[in-house]
């Protein structure tokens, strides 16, 4: 079956990896800098795209609407009523109708009233209609995982629920280059993507990110660091730990791939087991709970696809089975040392 | 109306006989959706929720597109996708039916949003039930479409009936027109019985929305003289009295037909009504029998859609489907699958 090529839009100029983006014209961000960024140009590059959410209008609560109804107006960039289930629907008619519908749910703990709209409907919308209709020009983004004193609302990484969603597409970056490309890729792809925002990298993750309309290819993981004896997979914040794990394991003599997902639904297999089928080892990790988070996917799939290079079962060092908790938060992560311990078991099997 | 009533009568029947799986009437309730989307502009997109097809067919929809999407053969705009009587139409600007009740309301909002800022002549239309307006969504439709001056028009079918359960068992207050000026949206409540008074309220309302730029609401009081639908034996929750009555003495057709002959404007002739039911009936009986003769839409089209595009993963899956079914060909019924393998 063919699949369609992709058209350029607006001038913009789209790449696999950040590494591909040569470009000189750079500028320190934050993430939440990045992101605003990425907004502005969006709203400036398509007079049918709309910013909305709750406490957008002021700038938002992580400053991520900063400056934009100053520069767009309250009819491209408003508030919206208090109301998660409405932000979805809303978001949806418009893109139904043919306006770029960017909705912002203030925390991934908060988007459950929309889950109806999002599954049932924001999904299914093309299928159902034998593609008379979409909403393609929906995204909504909104803010995920842990964050120092979050506790159970406002630690959430609930990427599990939606990629078990066909229709939908999910996307958590690690950084400020790739959330501006990747938000500018997710708000142009023609269907509805789902971006979670590590809040925890907001003010604490800085680059010199482009200024250029630039987007990052979706469903592409990156191999964001070479190694030889075992592949670590994860996304968002836990590209950091991962990093940090691979440093001290490093000091043993085990050299670490690291693979950064990005796309969490649909995700891209082929990069990661042409990795593991070179390292005979996996370990994946997530804050996410362990039991049917996204460890237990790649899992399946990665032992169907690379069994017989299997050098040791595939694992998972992930968030436990319970609630995110508040003072229990620096036990319950999964953090360096325990994925270091996860990497020498690996090794030593 | 006595179009639709005519052609009700024969899916309803056609689902009884195994020619369709399912289907749901509109008796009684056809002068709501005829005359309010012949009070809209053909622009106007209308988000329905599943008894409305007066405004499919009011806008052209055919009694043979109606079949197809009923049968789920090839030629219907849906690729058989949905169960009978999910129809849409991106040609006449009516967004597809979903089964999820009320959903599509606040997507209306959104819609009507849209049209404002980008200062269109056109309005969301959405038409729910009673029993719908119950659902957490109803109220964000009406708290964002007031608040944000949406050009979207609130459409209630109040029928009485949410399959068994009655409006007592519903809600309390001052019906659902009572709780939209607490939105501090203009209301209007009519007999939606009285096909002139819908259409004269509608163009109403259309205006209103185009010239103040925000929403409006419409309750139309109705009665559901069918079943829910073909799994429903509504003598089971109330009688046939109470059903007989609005038949007989409060039934849209009858009132426009009797109004129209006072008025001296039609002959209500038996004979030339019957006609046209025997011409719908007709009708009708030629599409089941087209339509059952078609095939279904291919094998390939359970994995189109999805996505814009068929993704990898996707097209691994049919693959994987595609090798199974050839490997027990006989065991599944390929050839009435367009294209076959």
């Amino acid at each position: 079956m063919q699949l369609l090529k992709r058209v350029h839009q607006f001038g913009s100029t789209k790449h696999r990896f950040a590494s591909d983006i040569g470009s000189t014209n750079r500028q320190k961000m934050n993430l939440f800098q990045a992101i605003n960024n990425a907004l502005d140009i969006e709203l400036g590059a398509n007079p049918k795209a709309l910013l909305f959410g709750e406490d957008v209008k002021f700038g938002g609560v992580f400053r991520c609407s900063q400056g934009l109804n100053e520069k767009y107006g309250t009819d491209r960039v408003f508030n919206t009523p208090l109301c998660e289930q409405g932000i979805g629907a809303f978001g949806i008619g418009l893109a139904s109708v043919g306006y770029t519908a960017i909705a912002e749910i203030q925390f991934g703990d908060y988007i459950f009233p929309a889950f109806d709209q999002i599954v049932n409907e924001a999904a299914k919308f093309r299928y159902r209609s034998g593609n008379q209709f979409n909403c393609g020009s929906l995204t909504i983004r909104s803010t995920w995982g842990a964050v120092g004193h979050g506790a159970l609302y406002h630690s959430q990484s609930p990427e599990a629920y939606f990629a078990h969603t066909p229709g939908l597409k999910v996307v958590v970056p690690r950084d400020p280059i790739q959330a501006k490309g990747l938000l500018l890729a997710s708000i142009r792809d023609k269907n509805p993507v789902i971006f979670f925002e590590p809040k925890a990298l907001y003010r604490n993750a800085e680059d010199e990110v482009p200024l250029d309309d630039y987007e990052l290819e979706l469903s592409k993981a990156e191999v964001v660091q070479q190694g030889k004896h075992i592949t670590l997979i994860g996304y968002g914040t836990s590209i950091r730990v991962l990093r940090e794990a691979s440093k001290m394991a490093e000091k043993d003599g085990v050299s670490c791939e690291i693979i950064d997902l990005q796309t969490i639904y649909p995700y891209d297999g082929q990069t990661l087991v042409d990795s593991v089928k070179k390292t005979g080892r996996c370990i994946i990790t997530h804050e996410a709970p362990q039991t049917c988070g996204m460890g237990a996917e790649l899992s399946a799939f990665i032992q169907e696809k690379c069994f017989l290079h299997l050098e040791a079962p595939i694992r998972r060092v992930t968030g436990y089975d319970t609630p995110f908790p508040l003072v229990h938060e620096p036990i319950y992560l999964p953090d360096k040392f325990k994925i270091y311990e996860a990497i020498k078991e690996s090794v030593n099997y | 109306m006595i179009s639709i009533e005519e052609m009700d009568n024969l899916l309803y029947m056609s689902q009884r006989q195994g020619k369709i799986s399912f289907y749901m009437t509109s008796f009684g309730e056809t002068a709501t959706t005829v005359g309010t989307t012949a009070a809209l502009q053909s622009q106007d997109f209308i988000f329905p929720q599943y008894r409305e097809q007066g405004s499919f067919m009011w806008r052209g929809f055919t009694i043979e597109q109606i079949v197809n999407q009923c049968i789920g053969n090839h030629l219907d705009g849906g690729k058989g996708r949905q169960m009978p009587v999910h129809y849409g139409s991106k040609d006449l600007n009516i967004v597809t039916v979903s089964s999820p009740l009320t959903t599509q309301v606040p997507q209306a909002s959104g819609a009507g949003y849209g049209f404002r800022v980008n200062g269109e002549n056109k309005i969301a239309a959405t038409w729910f039930g009673e029993g719908a307006a119950s659902e957490g969504d109803f109220h964000s439709a009406m708290n964002f479409a007031q608040t944000l001056k949406c050009q979207t028009l609130f459409l209630c079918r109040n029928n009485h009936y949410a399959i068994s359960t009655p409006t007592d068992d519903q809600f309390r207050g001052d019906t659902i027109a009572g709780k939209a000026p607490a939105y501090g949206m203009r209301t209007l409540k009519i007999d939606g019985n009285d096909l002139l008074a819908v259409y004269n309220g509608v163009k109403y309302a259309r205006e209103q929305i185009i010239k103040n730029k925000e929403p409006f609401f419409i309750e139309f009081i109705t009665y559901r003289i069918g079943d829910h639908s073909t799994s429903d034996h509504s003598v089971l929750y109330r009688s046939q009295e109470e059903i007989d009555s609005w038949k007989s003495g409060n039934n849209p057709i009858n009132r426009l037909g009797l109004f129209l002959k006072k008025q001296g404007l039609r002959q209500f002739n038996d004979e030339h009504d019957n006609q046209i039911r025997k011409d719908v009936r007709n009708r009708v009986i030629a599409a089941l029998k087209n339509g059952s003769e078609q095939q279904q839409p291919s094998i390939q089209d359970m994995f189109t859609d999805v996505y814009d595009e068929v993704l990898p993963h996707l097209s691994e899956q049919y693959t994987q489907l595609r090798d199974h079914l050839t490997k027990y060909k006989d065991q599944y019924p390929i050839n009435k699958f367009k294209g076959g393998l």
